[in-house]
């Protein structure tokens, strides 16, 4: 059979399992079904619920505007798929090309997306992050939890973590008029993500709310009552502080262990791929059939060196999602690569925060519009003479323009000028991220130039 | 080919259908005949300028330039006597004074001002098609004089807090400054000029009088808002209120009139989808989407200027330079719409320039789009059997706010 003819023939009859029925996997689906897929469609997913939009669930959800199970995915079309949720899958046969669910059912397919996403990386002492009154906030279920615990006006709560989430959290709590006091290793909030120059404005954002935040600080223990309720938290400068709620808002850890064995080029730094979605197995050779998309995917991206990106993004989501579902159907000539500019935003203490390309690569960075000290400014970050990331705290309107010059690979400092430029934006500053040997809770986005499917590396949490 | 294109785009001559001149520009994007302005007319070009901090919408930094046929004719909402409005500022002073207004106007601290006002501007719209249904005459309506010209300064009326008796008043003096945007070649410039400048001075005085007593009496309208909120922004000045208040007159008003008329116009040339719209109300949403991309009443931006040299589509464009920016022409770039010519409200992907885009897009947008959506809709529902009664109809002699000066209609009748 020519290659045409097989490819018409999945077009029509083919059947498309998808592991990890949330973002990217719902939008695979409908991409799937957009460029004529006629064949059957598998959805599996270890939640109960249909796919959700989780950046609601810290910023919505947690203020109480919204109800965790109001924020399902809105649906482009019908998909017509066969759902399996709230069974996980449990490991992959990729000769045979079945998936096999923790229940026992095996499902095979002619080709495979997983879309698995990653889980909040819990308190790592199990016992006391067992204490009634310890969160972590990733799925529905947790922003549900979460938010009950805050309605219920407890008298402190500590955020262990200042990312985007922590952070988000912590603003939530403010607005909620609720005492909340955040611990982070790092010297600033936001600072794995953002650098210590960004940091410090996220700093003073916090400080400004009233929120109790701790930098350089570590949460070295737990402590519950007689009945199994936290009561305080013990820190590394040796004191102890009271709280009723704990939120772990320590990064992510990669949903990959159900593929241990299988042979695919899957660990705790995700599922290698290369830029057209194509897992890698072990060997570091691309499979045909297997793909990967979203938090989960790890892959090589031709604006930044080639270097293997993991974004836990939103808007990587559905970007690679439907590259990944494109890809499938396509003949090799017509494959695309995914080459979206990494962008993400949040919102917290009443600034919208959005970033574009790879801020975490920069190592200086320019204010060039606005004045951090108004908390409205435009900062670039430049890596060996080119920009390579922007940031905007309440100026995101600006930010096609950098992501052109991020796309241009446009010289850096910047020799322009602009509206709104302020002395302090003509002088470059290192843009002191800390050193990555040394952990934090964890940035956003973790970037590694090693070679794909090496499994022997060590994973080494952030905390313990 | 593209010599004296400029002159031949503000030529009334042309003013009927510029797209032909527009398609001639786009095949050189960045468009300079040596000594005016350059002139962008692809859609991807100019939607990069409109977020490029490089360009200045502060028209202290527009030096007059030779050659620019538009700066002859410099009338603004209110030169001279009241400071910029921050549609003619940057970054600080444009984002303080436009956040400042955006607070009593839009999200996120008054998310549902605008939709508040829909049954307002619904009794706005009837009111005026009743007027039209008791004393004008069914051979031969004026759309323009006597309903898109009238809708939109009510509007603002309202809006503001313009008490009902003053309403009229205040219409006179907004005519007169519209028409002074619109210059017209057969009347006396000076004694224009002295009427506008008439107008300008009582109107100034009519809204700081106002203003005084809003300071003192808070009524929850625009401008009771404008004068007396204490934001982190602090409070605005009267003169400052004056000047926001100036550009929500006029800009609110010019663009409106011209969208509702281009508006009628285009359906009254697509029958198909006017019967659409009668049956079914709610396409006045997608259809003004479509119009705000196919008929923009901005038909371009004229009045920014580079901070830097900057290349565009491999030309460089040398600092201090004029720079137009022809959105009318962006939104019929085939490179960006398919079959950009066809007016087609069931476009999926119409991310048009007809407002703008990046940080002076439209203030007013929500608005616009609500007023014109609810007065085509209800035209389409109430209007018997409309038709054209001049093709084209007679266009005001404005080139960058682009519409008929009247529509004559004739219709079978006027249903209740
Ligand atoms: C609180 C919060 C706020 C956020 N805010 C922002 C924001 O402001 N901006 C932004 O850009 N991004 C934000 N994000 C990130 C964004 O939500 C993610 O990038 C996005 O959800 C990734 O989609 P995904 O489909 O790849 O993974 P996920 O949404 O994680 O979905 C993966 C799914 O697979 C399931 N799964 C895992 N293992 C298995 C298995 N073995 N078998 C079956 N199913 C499995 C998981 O349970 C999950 O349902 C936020 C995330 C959170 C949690």
């Amino acid at each position: 059979m020519s290659g045409d003819a097989a490819l018409e023939r999945l077009k029509r009859e083919g059947r498309i399992v998808v592991v990890g029925a949330s973002l990217a996997g719902l939008r695979a689906a409908e991409t799937l079904r957009e460029k004529g897929f006629s064949g059957s469609l598998t959805m599996i997913g270890d939640e109960p619920h249909e796919p959700y939009d989780r950046p609601p669930l810290s910023k919505q959800v947690l203020l109480g505007k919204a109800t965790a199970d109001r924020t399902a995915l809105p649906r482009r079309l019908d998909i017509d798929a066969k759902w399996r949720l709230g069974v996980p899958a449990a490991g992959l046969d990729m000769k045979a090309r079945r998936v096999r669910l923790a229940d026992g059912d095996e499902v095979e397919y002619d080709r495979l997306l997983i879309a698995t996403g990653v889980r909040a990386r819990p308190w790592p002492k199990p016992e006391e992050g067992s204490l009634d009154g310890v969160f972590v906030l990733r799925t529905r279920d947790d922003g549900a939890a979460l938010e009950r615990a805050l309605a219920a006006g407890p008298g402190r709560v500590l955020v262990i973590g200042a990312g985007f989430t922590g952070s988000e959290i912590a603003s939530a709590c403010r607005e909620r008029g609720l005492a909340v006091t955040v611990a982070e290793r790092g010297d600033a909030p936001l600072v794995g993500a953002l650098g210590g120059v960004v940091g410090a404005v996220a700093a003073e954002m916090h400080r400004e709310n009233g929120v109790d935040l701790r930098t350089g600080i570590m949460v070295t223990a737990l402590e519950g009552d007689s009945s199994g309720r936290v009561r305080a938290a013990h820190l590394s400068d040796g004191t102890t502080l009271e709280a009723e709620v704990v939120v772990v808002s320590l990064g992510a850890q990669r949903n990959t262990e159900w593929l241990t064995g299988s042979g695919l080029g899957a660990g705790p730094r995700g599922i290698a791929c290369d830029a057209g979605c194509r897992a890698f197995d072990i060997w570091g050779i691309v499979t045909d059939d297997i793909y990967v998309a979203g938090d989960v995917a790890r892959s090589p991206h031709a604006l930044f060196g080639y270097q293997f990106l993991s974004l836990e993004h939103w808007g990587n989501a559905v970007a690679q999602a439907e590259t990944a579902a494109h890809n499938m159907l396509s003949e090799s000539a017509e494959r695309r690569p995914h080459v979206w500019v990494p962008a993400f935003w949040s919102s917290q203490f009443g600034v919208n925060i959005k970033s574009v390309g790879v801020p975490s690569m920069g190592t200086e960075i320019v204010i060039t519009q606005g004045s951090r000290a108004e908390r409205r400014f435009v900062g670039v970050y430049g890596y060996q003479g080119r920009v390579i990331g922007a940031v905007t705290f309440d100026q995101c309107r600006w930010l096609d323009f950098y992501e052109q010059q991020i796309e241009q690979t446009a010289p850096f400092p910047p020799p322009y000028s602009t509206v709104d430029r302020r002395p302090e934006g003509n002088r470059p500053l290192d843009a002191d991220f800390p050193d990555p040997s040394i952990p934090t809770h964890g940035p956003t986005i973790t970037l590694s130039g090693y070679s794909p499917a090496d499994r022997r590396m060590k994973f080494t949490p952030a905390h313990n | 080919m593209t010599e004296g294109i400029l002159r031949q785009i503000l030529d009334y001559s042309s003013r009927a259908d510029p797209y032909p001149l527009y398609e001639e520009l786009r095949k050189t994007p960045v468009f300079h005949d040596g000594t005016g302005p350059y002139v962008l007319s692809t859609y991807h070009e100019i939607k990069g300028l409109l977020h490029d901090p490089r360009i200045s919408s502060d028209s202290r930094n527009l030096t007059a330039v030779a050659g620019d046929p538009l700066s002859e004719t410099g009338e603004d909402e209110g030169e001279g006597v009241l400071p910029p409005s921050f549609l003619k500022l940057d970054p600080p002073d444009h984002d303080r004074l436009r956040r400042m207004t955006n607070r009593p106007f839009g999200p996120p601290h008054s998310p549902r001002r605008v939709e508040q006002m829909r049954g307002e501007l619904g009794g706005i719209v009837k009111g005026l098609i009743d007027a039209i249904a008791k004393e004008g005459d069914p051979s031969r309506i004026d759309l323009v004089e006597e309903f898109s010209y009238p809708f939109p300064v009510t509007v603002i009326c309202r809006l503001l807090g313009v008490p009902p008796e003053d309403e009229a008043r205040f219409h006179v003096w907004a005519d007169t400054l519209a028409a002074s945007l619109d210059p017209d070649p057969g009347a006396d410039p000076a004694e224009r000029a002295d009427k506008t400048k008439g107008a300008r001075m009582e109107l100034g005085m009519y809204l700081a009088g106002l203003i005084e007593e809003r300071r003192k009496n808070p009524t929850g309208d625009m401008l009771s808002e404008l004068a007396t909120a204490q934001g982190p922004d602090g409070t605005m000045t009267t003169m400052e209120v004056l000047s926001t208040a100036a550009l929500l007159l006029i800009a609110g008003h010019e663009t409106t009139v011209n969208l509702i008329t281009n508006g009628m116009l285009t359906l009254l040339r697509h029958p198909e989808h006017l019967a659409r719209l009668r049956a079914e109300p709610d396409l006045g949403v997608p259809i003004v989407e479509e119009l705000l991309r196919y008929e923009p009443p901005v038909q371009l931006l004229p009045q920014r200027s580079t901070l830097s040299d900057i290349e565009v589509a491999g030309v460089t464009i040398p600092k201090g330079s004029s720079l137009w920016l022809i959105l009318a022409s962006g939104n019929r770039d085939p490179k960006r719409f398919p079959d950009p010519d066809r007016f087609d409200p069931d476009r999926q992907d119409v991310q048009h320039l007809g407002l703008g885009s990046g940080i002076h897009s439209c203030f007013g947008a929500p608005l616009a789009r609500l007023e014109a959506a609810l007065a085509l809709s209800e035209l389409a529902r109430r209007l018997e059997n409309p038709r054209l009664l001049e093709d084209p109809p007679p266009y005001r002699q404005n080139a960058v706010l682009r519409g008929p000066r009247h529509l004559p209609i004739a219709v079978d009748g006027i249903r209740d």
